[in-house]
Order: C-alpha cells, then structure tokens, then sequence
C-alpha cells in the first residue's frame, strides 16, 4: 500500500502558502547545470572529438585529410605482431642454399643460415600454427624438397611476386622511405590475406546491361549502390578509369563506342571509393576535388597512386590469375570459382602506408631485388 | 481567446462538414466521401478530411502512376530473385536503371531498361494528368491558374531530365534511375562526368533562387506570425485594406533593411523565387553534355574558375610522419 500522506504536515502547508513556479527557473538550471558539466568534463576528460588536419593543397580549396587524434596515435596492431630477422653475416666460402637442398629454384643464391632464417620467417609470417608443414608435406619426415603440396608452388612464386613488387615498383612501395613488402605485408599471420577480392558481377538477378552490376550492398560496392564490377574492369581488364572531356565542348554520343557516361563514372567513383577506404584518406588527399581530372592540379601521391593501379594490374594478370589451376576448388571465388585477387586494401589495410610505413625489406634483402 | 490556429492549434471548430460550393461543371456528383474531422490533422491545419474530388485526370493519374510504382516495385523484386526480405534489405540500393547507352533512342529489351520506358511512359501520363488537374480544378473554382504554372515549372525540369536531354543527346541511358541511392549516384556521377556542375552558372542560379526560397519562406512566415496578434494572418484582408498588422510588418523590415515587401508582393517574390529554381536548374541540366561538356574547363575559358597559389600535397604544409603518429619512416 502507498501511503496516503509522502510529506509531512508543516511541509504541505509552508508549500500551500509560498506558491512558486518552478518551470522558469528549472529550465535555467538545467542549461547552466548541464552546460557547466559538459565544460568540467571536457576541461577534465579532453575533447572526446579531438582531431587532427593535414592541408594537403593551397588555401582556398578546402584539400585537408583530417583524422582523430585516436585514430592518430593508435599503431595498427599488426606492427606489434610483426616478426623481422636480421640477416646473418655471409662467411667467405659459405655453402649456399642449392648446394645444400634439393629443389632451391628461386632464393639458391643465399647461404643456407639466410635461407633458413627467411623460411622461419615466412612460416612465422603466413602459416604461424601449422608450422612448415603448411607447405612441404614430408617437413616431419625432413623431405623439403617435394613439391606436393600447393601451397609450396603458390609460396614460390609469390616470393617471386614480392621481389618483382620492390624491384620493378620501387617508386610506388618506396614512394619517398624505404618501405617495401614482404609476406608479411599482406597476410599479417594468416594463411590467405584478408582483402583479396574476386568477380562477383552481375550482382542483379533477371537483368542485363548496366542494371546487372550495380544497386547491390556488396562487399566490392563497399556497401553502396555503386557498380560492383570497378575492381574486375579496371584492375583486371585494363578499361580506361578516365570519363572526361578534356574541352568545354565535344562532339559525341554516349551510344557511340568508348565514349565515357554517367555509368561509367559511377564505375570509377565506386573505384575511387575502394582507395579511399583502403588507404583510410579521402578524395583530397590525391585530387583537388573541383576537378578531379587535372593532372595539374594533384598532389604527388596521385602519382604515387596512379603507379599502384598499374602495380595491381600486373601482379592481377601476370602473378595472381595465372595461379588459378594450382588452388583446391575451396580457395576458389564463390560465383567464377575464379583465383584469388589482390587490389590497394590487400596491402594497405586501411593505413595510406602499410603498415604505417614499417620498413619491411630492411631485414630481408633478397625480397628485394628479383633473383637471377 | 483562441490563439493561432495553424501549427499545434490549441482550438479546432467542429460543425457540419463543410461541402463546398457548386460551379459550372458537375463537380458535386464527383465528390467523392462524405468528409470528416481528425484531431491530428486539426493540429498541423484544417481538421475536416475530404470530400475530394478526383474527376477523369485525378483517376488517370492516379492509376498510371500506381502502374508506374508497381513496375519500379516488380523489377526491384525481380533484380533480388523474388525474395521479400532480400527486397526489403536492399530497398534503397535498388534500382530501375534506364537503358544501357548502346541502345540509343530505340526500345531495349525488357529488362536491360525495357521496363524503364514503359514505366517512364506511365509516369509522364500520371504527372501530365496531375497538372491538368491543377489548372482544371482551378478554372473551376475560377482562380487564378498560379499553382497549375508553379507546378509546369517543376515538370519542366522533370521533362528536361527525362525526355527533352536524353533525346537530345540520342540515348535514353542519360535518364535519371528510379531508387533510392542510384539516383543519388546519378546525381553525383552527373556533375563529375561533365567536369563539375558548380561551374554551371545556371546549376548556380538554380541553389540561388533554391535557398532564396527558403530564406523568403522563413521571413515571410515569421512576419506573418509575429504580427498575428494584430490580425496579421488575414493576409488577404491586410492586401487591400491595410492595417496596424501590415503597418508593424512593413516598418520592422524597411527599418531592419531599408525595404521592405508589402502584403501582396511578399507573395510574388516567394512564388518566381520557387519557380525560378526549377526553370534554371532544368536550364543548366539542359546544356550540359549537350552544349557543354566540362563546366570547370568552360569556367576557366570564361575567367571565373580562379587559380590558387600554392603547392599540392602534404609535404609542403606539415610533417607526415607526424600526422600518422610513426617516427622515422
């Protein structure tokens, strides 16, 4: 039972015969009050929204990458992880690597303690809980040699693919530090790196043309209703990722073959769209944004960027796509059964350095330059 | 004494349902409903609800437009395998996308923006009958036809996008798509493929006239409330016969600004400021891609795209490595 009475009887009374409005003055403590909590806190506890701006073009065209402070001063967890072994010192006489194993065809040149040490490495860097029997089959039985496996035939030429990416594109992995790649790069611990992509279009059922790629959350849409196909056109097929008339007037129809449409620039914005997740920046960390297609009017790193795109056309078309018959059915695209592709995210993993810049080849010379 | 009796009326009338006139023509048969109050409506404006009157056009446009909808409805149902879920997941990325490109002015096939056309076809239909019912309804009740030519204004920029450009530049692929997203992304796409849509100055006439529109709006809403308690919001009456209300209303802004708008005229700048939107957004959707093809560099040749001085990149305005928080790379 509630009691009938909550106050006692003086109280009522006194209330009764000093009527107030409370309404007026509550409402001016409560914005003096909450207004003098929000500023102790934010004196106390800092901005919780604190950010930082790099102007990245001249003043007046708003070119400014901004991050908060957190995103800032928080390392991307995988430098922690990151295992590096520094070469050993090469005695004069020293065996090397074919001499000593079976079937050296790519990395013979190093003497057998280097060759050891890049294979822990690897191990440590791609198949850390299944050891080196992730590659060679008879490792418990001290057999390297056999190529059994396919994953052994896969690592192969993808230590081949490493050297290639920091010998023949030094400008883009050591665009202004030595940073380079190695395993590491992109697996980061793990068997299949994270970020690789494969063609998943047409996305639309009972439709063909231009309704067939798009208007689908995807993960190659990055959840926008964008073309899902950008990566597979343009990183894969080559097609042009230029829409512009480079003259205020042109003589074309959109019907006409190779004249670029709205369509097509959807597809090129949803490219866009993937390097600025990917490298964690936005449009303006490359482009002035009132005119994206002026070469005169971009930052160093779009040429940095542009030397990517080309990169990741050759390690598609040369490197990775050639793999496909090596690869059980089950590392296979879900829709093509097609191989497993790279693309800016497979590197960068949202940081415009992977690994924010970690020199990755500083420890591993002979990832660096291709093998005779 | 009741207060204002728009927005949150504290008093709403009931009486008998107010049926309106006769006219000339035999809109009383066609009245369709016997009218009734709602509270919530009463709330926000008048509390009796119908009768309405559709006539032929309202019924025409009525179902062409349903027919348009459906469409839209069935292809974005087909385009998921049919699936309800799927549809309601992905409603606002879906889309019926026009034709691709390499069809031209001819009919596609059916579903690579068949469907589109004939969709398209019915909403033209639908919007045409809308806006002869507007002029149709007003001759009626033998008003001026000023909602029927505000309402031309909006279909002229409708007509531009969707008919008069896309033939124009030969290829019904330079329609808008019908969803949520896609034709956000046609917007955008748009203005980044012929170069930048700021640089098009009726595109800027277009946000002018746009946001004048809203700041009118705001004025003049204001000025009417605040001079209610004088009899402010009997505007017509305060027209021809102007009393304390329009006085106050008048003095406040001449004083404020050195001008002001009189009862009347208010209503005439707001109405061309509206009007005046679509007419030179239509304009300026018009000539690109068929006059023009890049805004920036058409805006460069015509000296108004400046040049700004200084570098590009980040290396010439602060530390890198400081910014991304490593030390030494």
């Amino acid at each position: 039972m509630l009691p009938e009475k909550w106050f006692p009887d003086w109280f009522d009374d006194w209330n009764e015969k000093n009527p107030k409005n409370l309404f007026g003055p509550a409402i001016w403590v409560g914005v003096a009050g909450s207004a003098a909590f929000v500023a102790v806190m934010a004196v106390t506890w800092g901005n919780p929204f604190a950010h930082q701006n790099l102007q990245t073009g001249p003043r007046g065209t708003g070119m400014s990458v901004t991050k908060y402070e957190e995103a800032i001063t928080t390392p991307d967890p995988s430098i922690a992880d990151y295992f590096g072994e520094a070469p050993y010192e090469v005695a004069e006489g020293e065996p090397l690597a074919r001499d000593v194993y079976e079937n050296v065809q790519v990395l013979g040149g190093l003497t057998e303690g280097n060759f050891t040490r890049l294979m822990n490495s690897i191990t440590l860097w791609v198949a850390p809980d299944q050891g080196c029997a992730y590659c060679h089959a008879g490792a418990d039985e001290g057999n390297y040699a056999d190529d059994d496996l396919y994953t052994k035939v896969v690592a192969r030429s993808m230590i081949q693919m490493t050297q290639v990416i920091n010998d023949d594109w030094y400008a883009h992995v050591n665009a202004n530090a030595e940073v380079g790649v190695n395993c590491y790069t992109c697996h980061r611990g793990q068997n299949v790196p994270s970020d690789i992509w494969f063609r998943i279009a047409p996305v639309n059922e009972g439709v063909a043309g231009w309704s067939a790629n798009q208007n689908r959350a995807t993960s190659q849409s990055q959840f926008t209703s964008l073309p899902s196909d950008a990566l597979e056109k343009y990183l894969l097929e080559y097609e042009s990722i230029k829409v512009h008339n480079l003259t205020a007037h042109a003589s074309e129809n959109p019907s006409d073959p190779g004249v670029a449409t709205w369509q097509n620039t959807e597809r090129t914005y949803s490219l866009m769209n993937y390097f600025s997740n990917s490298l964690g920046r936005n449009c303006v960390f490359c482009h002035n944004s009132r005119a994206f297609y002026d070469p005169a009017q971009v930052t160093p790193q779009w040429a940095t960027a542009t030397l990517g795109i080309a990169m990741v056309q050759e390690l598609n078309n040369d490197w990775l796509v050639p793999l496909k018959d090596l690869y059980p059915e089950h590392r296979l695209g879900p829709v093509y059964a097609d191989a497993p592709k790279a693309a800016c995210r497979t590197c960068h993993k949202g940081y415009q350095k992977p690994l924010q810049g970690t020199n990755m080849i500083a420890d591993y010379p002979e990832l660096a330059v291709i093998s005779e | 004494m009741p207060d204002y009796q728009n927005i949150f009326t504290q008093v709403q009338v009931r009486g008998p349902v107010e049926m309106g006139m006769a006219t000339d023509f035999d809109t009383a048969s066609e009245r369709a409903g016997k009218g009734g109050f709602s509270t919530l409506a009463g709330w926000i404006g008048n509390a009796q609800l119908g009768p309405i009157y559709l006539g032929w056009f309202g019924l025409i446009s009525l179902v062409t437009g349903t027919l348009w909808l459906n469409i839209i409805g069935f292809n974005m149902l087909a385009q998921v395998g049919w699936s309800i879920p799927e549809f309601i997941r992905q409603l606002f990325w879906l889309a019926l996308e026009p034709p691709s490109p390499e069809y031209g002015l001819q009919m596609p096939p059916l579903n690579d923006g068949g469907w589109y056309i004939i969709a398209s076809f019915f909403l033209l239909i639908s919007v045409m009958c809308w806006w002869a019912r507007s002029y149709h309804l007003a001759m009626q009740h033998k008003m001026g036809k000023h909602v029927a030519w505000a309402f031309a204004s909006a279909i002229w920029l409708f007509l531009v996008l969707g008919l008069f450009r896309p033939i124009l530049m030969g290829s019904w692929s330079e329609a808008v798509p019908y969803g949520i997203f896609p034709h956000l992304d046609w917007t955008t796409a748009f203005s980044i493929r012929y170069g930048n849509l700021y640089y098009n100055p009726f595109h800027a006439l277009s946000i002018v006239f746009l946001y004048g529109s809203v700041l009118l709006f705001a004025m003049h809403g204001a000025t009417i409330l605040a001079v209610t308690r004088y009899g402010g919001d009997r505007e017509l009456e305060q027209i021809y016969d102007r009393g304390t209300a329009s006085e106050r209303a008048a003095l406040f802004w001449r004083w404020t600004m050195g001008f002001n708008a009189t009862m009347e005229g208010i209503h005439r700048w707001a109405w061309w400021f509206a009007v005046l939107t679509p007419i030179t957004g239509g304009i300026g959707i018009l000539l690109t891609g068929t006059v023009v093809d890049n805004w920036f560099i058409w805006a460069q040749e015509h000296h108004f795209a400046p040049m700004y001085d200084g570098s590009y990149g980040y290396a010439d305005y602060g530390s890198y490595e400081a910014f991304i928080g490593q030390e030494g790379n």
